[in-house]
Formats: structure tokens, sequence, C-alpha cells
């Protein structure tokens, strides 16, 4: 039986790691830690040809017990960062600067994504392509700098690492 | 006295009215060839990237869509562009018989130039028109569209809040569908459809 199971059990190790190779790679969920604060899944869009500015979205948890609060950032593309609220009224988009910053509290999870709280990314210094990668970095108030790479997708993606089958994306 | 009295008030009152209408039939712009039906959209007269000048009466015959929106407008124009795209797709080979324009309410940034390379990765056949303030106020109030600049950062200098449903006029120039931001791809498709029949 032990000279069964040993072989068993490095093949299926073996598989695994050929599993995560071929699932995780293309759909790679990648997350940041800092301090008590959780970073999931840092995403943006392509950009059209001429565009000056671009939303950053991905969803940011505390596990802590103290409010903490994002104030600004960097991104490796665009001069400057501003963190933006938008929201719909009556079919009329708004949009504001958040002049104190996100607050996130103990134990929630606030999702910056479209249609809402988003990183605005201003003055792009070049155009975002589908499927780089831009580095930048979120400023806390308490959890201080953290380093965080910007998975870009399709132009018309509603949410980080979605997929439209069926629709091709336009070209850019 | 009192008859004199009425008499003159009467003739004055309808010297006003009639100076009133003679001055709105001088100066308002036409109302359309006269089919009995309000005419909401526009009338407006918008330049576009290739020097031409759109004006809504020309644009009778054919349906058209219209979104008012701006180049720096991070997510809600580019999505609702994507989404208009992806329709027209789904629409076939009808959608070339819709006009679709893109009408910028930011037209101190917004050139025609920079519309069209803005416009020409979502479909190529999208227009992007600009004018002056009055010149799109004139069309977005004709449809019932807002829009209004206020000040951002010293970063963004401003932003401008904005309808964000995309307008659909049919062949006569009425406004015929009013596509909230947000209506999947697969519904403007069938509403488009169904117009372009």
């Amino acid at each position: 039986m032990t000279r069964i199971r040993i072989p068993v059990r490095a093949e299926l190790r073996a598989s695994a790691v050929a599993l995560l190779a071929v699932f995780a790679v293309p759909s790679f969920a990648h997350d940041y830690r800092a301090g008590d604060l959780l970073i999931d899944h840092p995403w943006s869009r392509a950009t059209p040809g001429g565009a000056k500015v671009a939303g950053g979205f991905m969803t940011i948890r505390n596990n802590g017990k103290d409010v903490d609060r994002l104030v600004g950032g960097t991104f490796d593309a665009s001069g400057i960062v501003e963190i933006h609220e938008m929201k719909m009224d009556g079919g009329v988009m708004k949009m504001r600067a958040l002049e104190k910053g996100l607050e996130i509290k103990p134990g929630q999870a606030v999702e910056l994504k479209p249609g809402s709280y988003h990183i605005m990314f201003i003055e792009l210094k070049r155009p975002l392509k589908e499927g780089e990668s831009v580095k930048g970095e979120l400023v806390f108030e308490k959890a201080g700098r953290v380093p965080v790479e910007y998975k870009i997708e399709n132009l018309g993606a509603k949410s980080g690492s979605e997929h439209h089958g069926g629709h091709g994306a336009p070209k850019s | 006295m009192n008859t004199l009295k009425l008499v003159r008030l009467v003739a004055w009152g309808s010297i006003a009215v009639l100076t009133a209408a003679m001055l709105y039939l001088l100066l308002a712009p036409k109302p359309d060839g006269g089919s009995g039906v309000a005419s909401i959209g526009g009338p407006f007269r918008l330049a576009a990237a290739d020097g031409s000048i759109v004006e809504s009466e020309r644009l009778k015959g054919r349906p058209f869509a219209l979104f008012f929106g701006f180049t720096h407008c991070p997510e809600v124009c580019p999505t609702a562009m994507f989404e208009l795209s992806e329709a027209l797709k789904d629409v076939g080979p009808a959608a070339a018989d819709l006009k679709a324009y893109f009408v910028s309410v930011d037209p101190e940034r917004d050139t025609p130039e920079v519309l069209a390379t803005y416009l020409s990765n979502f479909n190529p056949s999208f227009i992007g028109l600009t004018g002056t303030h009055d010149q799109i106020a004139s069309a977005a109030t004709g449809l019932g569209v807002f829009f209004e600049k206020h000040e951002g950062s010293a970063a963004t200098g401003y932003l401008v809040d904005h309808t964000a449903s995309v307008m659909v006029l049919d062949r006569e120039g009425r406004l015929r569908l009013v596509l909230p931001f947000e209506t999947p791809a697969e519904d403007i498709a069938s509403d488009l459809t169904q117009l372009l029949k």
C-alpha cells in the first residue's frame, strides 16, 4: 500500500501544480495585504485613443479594528491620481473628487467599481492596453503606501477579469 | 369710460401678442415640416471632424442616435459607447442605416479631431460633434438632456455632469428611445432592430 501511495501523492501534487498553471495564470486573481487591509484585484480598462483619463477599481477590506482611509496613490501611466465618487442621479452622471479620501470602516469591504467609487487616473501618458499590467501605489492614512499592479481589462469590462464571450473587443 | 379703457387694453394687448408672435416667427428656429407632431429632437447645428456641419433637419429620413458626453469622462462615456457599438454588431447589416453621434459637452477640450480619434476605437462609423456652448445646449435641451460644468480639483480642472442616456430619434426626427446608462447591449439591439424595420 505504502509503495503505491507515494507515487499517487506525487502525481496528485504534480497535477495540482499543472492545474494551477493552467487555471490560475489566465484569470490571476491578485491581492495585496497591508496591515489589516486586504486589497483585492486592482484593475482598470483599456482606454480609447485620445482619452486622457481612466478609472481604477478594486475591493478593499478592512480586517482590523480601526478606520482607515484611502487618501491617494500613484499610477505609472498617469501624472495624477485622485479618489472619486460617481453616481447616477435621475439619469445624470455626477462625479466628484473625495477631498477627504475614501473611508474604509473596520469589518467593511469597500468596492471601487464602475458606476461608484473609483480611482481616477488623470493626465494619462499613454493609452492603456488590454492584457498589460501597470504598476502603481495606494496611499492609506494608516496602512501607508502599498505597491500594487493594475490588470488592464477589456474596454467594455464591467468587473475585473470578465470575459466577453461572443462579443469581440473593439480594435484599439 | 370703462369700455374705452377696455378697448384700449385689448388693442395694446393684441399688439403685444402680435409683436411677440412676429418676433418668434422671425427669430425662432424653423419648426419641422408640419407633421403635426411636436418636434422634440432639436433643432441643432454642430460640427464634425471632417469639417461638415450636421443639422438636425437634414438627418431626417434615417433614424439616428445621440449621446452627450466628453472624452475626459473615465467611465460612463466609454461604457455607453462600447455598449452601443456592441448593440450595433448584434443588429447586423441593418445597423448601417443608423447614424450614431457623440455630442461633446466639453467643447473647450474636445475638438472634432480629438473626438474622431476617441470614437474610432469603438466604431469607425461613430461621429463626434461639437460646437459652441449654446449650440450644444440647444441640441441637449431639445432632447431633455442635461449637462453642467463644475469645478474639479486643480488636477482635473473641471468635470461635467451630464445625462448618460442614449437618445434615439426616428426617421421623422422624433425622439423614440431613451436608453438609460447600463441598458444591456442585447436590449438596445432589439429596440434598434424594431426601429430600423
